[in-house]
């Protein structure tokens, strides 16, 4: 019985998004800083999964004949001291590289942002409780943890791992508490609970979609960080172990040879940035694709 | 604002009651028992226990906590297992190395970063804005040790223009304590400023697209007048935060720089520490990062009250 | 200033982004003390064309025309901005709409209006600050030594509009612009700020360009009106002679659109289709053509076949209130924050029968949306009874409410917020049927059902098919809000709560939208609790209205008596203060 549409409000054709003078254009064009950071992290991946395969030599066989030889053909980074092969070493060392990124930002998600939409969801008692240990743990920044974690329990690759994820969640909980109370105040929210939702369907269905964005940009943030930050540790000797090749380390014992193989801190020092880099892009990439949304839904 | 500052304050006591439990708890679990690291594996029962009476090792933990505790509050941290030394002079030494670097090298990087993030943010439409984002994108991506390691390769190693590390009080020979700081601040300080140089930046263009520089506009003010009278204070508050968190990041993060120059700084200490096992150093110093971290955050937390007078109210 | 004919002069004003034209080829000019309105809805071009005027244009705009005002001989459009910034704030100044976000949050009101002298120089700064003391009382600033010590967070909403008023005079300049001023504002402030806009101007002989969507608004500041529609003037002339006699269709559909007392045959609000068969004279009482519309004058007609609520005596109302009260305590902050008390509502007493459609009034503070909350079993009341649809609120566990819930469904307020960005229309509209008070009772019990009644939904709101799979970012304003009520009444509950459904519509939507919820209510002779501060909406919808303020019901009553004849001193005030375009015109 409900008569034809009328005409202003005529139905079915998407609507374009009202044009605000000077802004809001940036959304549309395919973002150069994402573009760029995903290309990195995946030279970066590949070069990972192929080092699993092949490697132009074997990145810890030590062969005195070759030690501390320059870039050439044959060895395209150079060798170091014990003649091995630098450039197969950055290529192994870029495991050692993701796979700290991924389980230390893993940890800090899987605890972090269920923990942060729990004291987004329940503000009183318990959000504060939350909150507070929050702040507590964010005295210990994620270094400091691994070196204290280093001379409890040994350090290592495992324990840079843990102390990096464990330092990280107080950022993924911020995140994600800010972003659920945001999401709890929308009348869509209001509604699902007219609806007579659960909390925790209402957490996994409106909440978890709607923080995910932000999430995301901070998993590819801290990404970076816990790049930067192994790469210290090794650097002190507290991060991953001899044999298996480093950067961090690799930077740390290029140091002796400053001034006449600056091409052993090159190597390493560019793949650091070039994971970091590749990372904090893709991170600012996402925010501005995802953040205007997350914004207009106020 | 009174109760504002206490509240604050009653945090900030909470918060190190908390965490130092936390340090000492974490550093008891460590393996190994400490009078053994201490006297060796040959060492006789007799003796063992005699090394546990007399640091106190062999009482419950809750009174060994409670007597740390108040030898830190009288700034006394003990004396060391390992090396028999009284740490707090060592450690007031230390620290004060670490905060002149840390501290220096923050001034360093606000003097860069906030001119030139202004700039990137008020030219972010001219290709200068776009290479300055992008050189500080570039920068933020540098780990400070490999700055380090480049600066002594061309200026100590090659040209020669600066020594490649060590330390040299202020009190001894001021210009040669200068002369070796210029590289670490450098190393620690430009880092910073890109990482500094992109949080001002966005914070400025978020300012200004804020409905009341547009007032300011309309008043009578050029968009560079508006955004200087009326935006920079306003972008300060997200800058504190981030200097808050950076100085914290810089404490810790000081240490592979204090390695690269060969600066006796906390966080070299801590290493050594570790190294040597030295239990009580460890929680010392880990006690003292913590609780700088902690003041820092609280500074942070006065600072937005002094900036902005809607947090002034008792909240 | 040298003397000149005009305020501003804007020739063939066109301004485009890239391809698309905002503005195109807009000319007018007002002359000094003149007060012109500019109306149209949201994307008509009408902001950007007041920016321009200000010389506040972004530089990724192209423009072309002239825009002059009065004190400069040349033209604005193409200044340096250094330039332009001399006039802007000496010959020509503006309030903007958002009174919230407009002031600098971290400078005293004070400092901020004596600023905007001693940035052209008119007065030297202690004098400055003097004169800005003096400013805020001229705008009704209570205290104005004190207030122009307080940070714009101290300030109402209409305090901060006063303040903003205070500094666009200051400097006495030729012209004033406002964009939609009081959009933000409660009626009554909305009130007192247009009086003191309007006395401002007339005192200075300052011209005047008022920015706004509401016509009745329009009508009751300004003497000549321009409409704008997509970027184009497509009429102006006096207020009296565009409003009574328009020629341009569009402007007729605007005004049936507004005109909430005017009714078709079938008793249904004009939008712009049917708005041929609107007759705008009737606006003015001394114009022919009332009497042929006697029964759509009065309060808003109800559906003729509809029983009147008032004696069909159900035995027991649908929803029954008394004593209730809310307290919001504020938590502690921090360990030494002491704990803040709020009374949201303080003792309400009042029924709502099966069929009924019941108006809630008021202003922000007023508490309605807190009572909205608690009936919709949201919130718990601190103390009183509750009873609706047979549930007791009272202590009502989460799980007791699902019988609630099935019975009872809201409509909300923004169309933007109230839809989950990330589901899929289908999804969102499917909502409620997942309510497992509603799968036991056997309704949707299976996914094929419940799509398929999601899609019987969606044809009755008239949305097409597709519309399940699409994303609530496709929709617009008024689409969006059909979606929320597909969504509300897929389950059939027996109750509807509408909190402010239409004020973030367009006019020409809005009629649309309360078609649409008047004709379903009707069908599904569901009883319509109606929130808003609108009370021209309350008037043409409801049967019997409660006005609120402060927490508490002043006066409740039949439509029509509250509104012609209110017995409370702030029922009156509410209706005194809601410019509406018969009553503007006709005292015009």
């Amino acid at each position: 019985m409900v008569t034809s549409l009328d005409t202003t409000d005529s139905v079915g054709m998407p609507v374009p998004a009202p044009s605000v003078p000077g802004g809001g254009r940036r959304r549309n064009r395919p973002g150069t800083q994402l573009i760029v950071g995903a290309a990195l992290i995946a030279l970066v991946a590949l070069v990972a999964l192929v080092s699993l395969v092949w490697t132009p030599y074997d990145p810890v066989a030590t062969v005195a004949s070759d030690r501390l030889q320059f870039p050439s053909a044959a060895h395209w980074f150079g060798t170091d001291r014990f003649g091995r092969d630098v450039f197969s070493a950055v290529m192994v060392g870029s495991q050692i590289t993701l796979i700290v990124g991924f389980i230390a930002v893993g940890i800090a998600v899987v605890i972090g942002v269920p923990l942060g939409i729990l004291a987004g969801m329940r503000p009183g008692r318990l959000g504060n409780l939350v909150m507070r240990g929050n702040d507590i743990l964010l005295a210990f920044p994620g270094l400091l943890l691994a070196i204290v974690f280093g001379a409890v329990f040994g350090a290592g690759t495992v324990t840079a791992m843990v102390a990096l994820g464990i330092g990280s969640i107080p950022a993924f909980a911020r995140v994600a508490r800010s972003g659920t109370l945001q999401v709890m105040k929308t009348d869509y929210v209001f509604a699902a609970r007219a609806a007579n939702r659960s909390e925790f369907r209402i957490a996994l269905r409106h909440v978890l979609p709607n923080i995910s964005g932000m999430i995301v940009v901070q998993c590819s943030v801290n990404f970076g960080i816990a790049v930067l930050a192994e790469a210290g540790l090794s650097f002190l000797g507290l991060g991953t172990m001899p044999p298996t090749p480093s950067w961090g380390r690799m930077l740390q014992e290029s140091q002796q040879f400053l001034g006449s193989h600056d091409y052993l801190a090159m190597a390493p020092g560019i793949a650091i940035a070039v994971a970091v880099l590749g990372f904090n892009l893709l991170g600012d990439g996402l925010r501005d694709r995802f953040d205007p949304k997350m914004r207009s839904n106020r | 604002m009174a109760r504002r500052l206490l509240s604050s304050l009653g945090q900030f006591l909470a918060t190190l009651l908390v965490a130092t439990a936390l340090i000492f708890v974490m550093l008891r679990v460590m393996p190994g028992d400490p009078a053994v690291v201490a006297l060796g594996i040959n060492a006789t029962p007799e003796a063992l226990a005699q090394w546990r009476t007399e640091y106190g090792t062999d009482q419950s933990l809750a009174l060994q906590y409670l007597q740390w505790m108040g030898g830190l509050v009288r700034g006394d941290f003990g004396t060391s297992y390992v090396t028999s030394q009284d740490l707090s002079p060592l450690i007031a030494d230390r620290v004060q190395v670490t905060l002149i670097l840390v501290g220096l090298s923050m001034v360093v990087a606000l003097l860069v970063a906030v001119p030139l993030g202004v700039l990137a943010a008020v030219r972010h439409r001219y290709p200068s804005g776009v290479v300055l984002s992008g050189i500080s994108q570039v920068g933020v991506a540098v780990p400070n040790f490999l700055v380090g390691v480049l600066l002594v390769a061309v200026f100590a190693v090659h040209l020669g223009w600066f020594p490649s590390g060590g330390w040299v009080a202020p009190s001894d020979d001021p210009v040669q304590f200068l002369r070796r700081l210029v590289l670490p601040v450098i190393a620690l300080g430009s880092v910073q400023a890109a990482i500094i140089t992109r949080y001002v930046r966005s914070a400025v263009l978020e300012i200004m697209r804020e409905d009341f520089l547009r007032t300011a506009r309309a008043k009578g003010l050029t968009k560079g007048a508006a955004l200087v009278r009326h935006g920079l204070r306003n972008a300060g508050v997200p800058v504190v935060t981030i200097v808050g968190v950076q100085l914290a990041a810089m404490l810790i993060g000081s240490v592979v720089i204090e390695r690269v120059f060969v600066i006796p700084g906390l966080g070299s200490l801590l290493v050594d520490s570790v190294g040597n096992r030295d239990l009580l150093a460890v929680q010392a110093i880990v006690a003292v990062l913590v609780l700088l971290v902690i003041v820092i955050n609280l500074l942070v937390d006065l600072a937005y009250t002094v900036l902005d007078p809607r947090l002034r109210k008792a909240a | 200033m040298t003397s000149t004919d005009f305020a501003v002069d804007v020739r063939g004003l066109t301004v485009a982004a890239g391809a698309t034209t905002l503005v195109d080829d807009v000319t007018f000019r007002i002359a000094p003390g003149e007060k012109v309105g500019l109306i149209g809805e949201s994307g008509s071009g009408k902001s950007v064309t007041s920016t321009a005027v200000m010389g506040l244009l972004p530089d990724t705009l192209t423009t072309s025309g002239s825009v002059t005002v009065a004190g400069s001989d040349d033209n604005l459009l193409g200044r340096s901005d250094a330039r332009l910034a001399k006039l802007r704030g000496s010959a020509m100044s503006m309030v903007f709409q958002e009174p919230m976000t407009a002031l600098n949050p971290l400078m005293r009101v004070g400092r901020q209006v004596a600023e905007i002298m001693t940035i052209h120089g008119t007065a030297s700064a202690s004098e400055a600050g003097r004169r800005a003391v003096e400013l805020l009382a001229d705008v009704g600033l209570p205290n104005p030594a004190e207030s122009a010590m307080a940070y714009p967070h101290q300030l109402s909403g209409g305090q901060r509009q006063r303040v903003m008023l205070a500094m666009a005079l200051a400097n006495d300049p030729a012209l004033l612009v406002c964009d939609e001023p009081t959009t933000a504002l409660d009626v009554t402030v909305q009130k007192q700020v247009l009086d003191l806009v309007l006395r401002s101007v007339t005192q200075r002989g300052t011209g005047l360009l008022f920015i706004t969507h509401d016509l009745a608004v329009v009508a009751s500041v300004c003497e000549r009106v321009l409409v704008m529609n997509r970027g184009v003037v497509v009429e102006e002339g006096p207020i009296e002679t565009v409003f009574t006699r328009p020629k341009h269709p569009y402007t007729r559909g605007l005004l049936a659109a507004s005109d909430l007392t005017a009714t078709d045959a079938d008793g249904r609000l004009f939008t712009i289709a049917t708005a041929a068969g609107y007759d705008p004279s009737r606006l003015s009482a001394s114009e022919p053509g009332v009497d042929e519309q006697p029964a759509v004058l009065g309060v808003a007609a109800p559906a003729p076949d509809r029983p009147t609520t008032e004696s069909a005596a159900s035995p027991a109302p649908i929803v029954s209130v008394r004593g209730l009260t809310k307290t919001y305590v504020r938590s502690r902050s921090g360990l030494f924050g002491r704990a803040a008390r709020v009374d949201a509502l303080r003792g309400l007493d009042f029924d709502i029968h099966e069929g009924e459609r019941f108006g809630i009034v008021g202003e922000s503070g007023s508490g309605k949306s807190t009572l909205l909350r608690i009936l919709s079993g949201l919130d718990q009341p601190t103390s009183g009874e509750v009873n609706v649809v047979g549930t007791s609120l009272r202590g009502a566990k989460e799980k007791d409410l699902g019988e609630l819930r099935r019975a009872l469904q809201i409509v909300f307020q923004d169309p933007m917020g109230s839809l989950d960005p990330r589901m899929s229309v289908g999804d969102i509209v499917a909502e409620p049927l997942l309510n497992p008070a509603n799968l036991r009772s056997g309704l949707a019990a299976s996914p094929a059902e419940r799509r398929r009644l999601v899609a019987e939904m969606l044809d009755h709101v008239g949305l097409p098919a597709t519309s399940v799979e699409r994303f609530p970012h496709e929709f617009s304003g008024g689409q969006r809000q059909r979606i929320s009520i597909a969504r509300a009444l897929v389950c059939r509950p027996r109750v509807l709560v509408a909190d402010e459904p239409v004020s973030a519509l367009d006019v020409s939507v809005r009629a649309q939208v309360l078609n649409l919820l008047a004709d379903l209510v009707d069908e599904y002779g569901l009883t319509l609790v109606f929130v808003s501060h609108d009370l021209g909406v309350v008037r043409h919808l409801c049967d019997r209205v409660a006005v609120m303020r402060d927490g508490e019901i002043v006066e409740t009553g039949p439509t029509k008596r509250l509104y012609e004849s209110p017995t409370h001193d702030y029922t009156r005030q509410l209706v005194l203060a809601t410019p509406t375009l018969q009553h503007t015109l006709e005292h015009a």
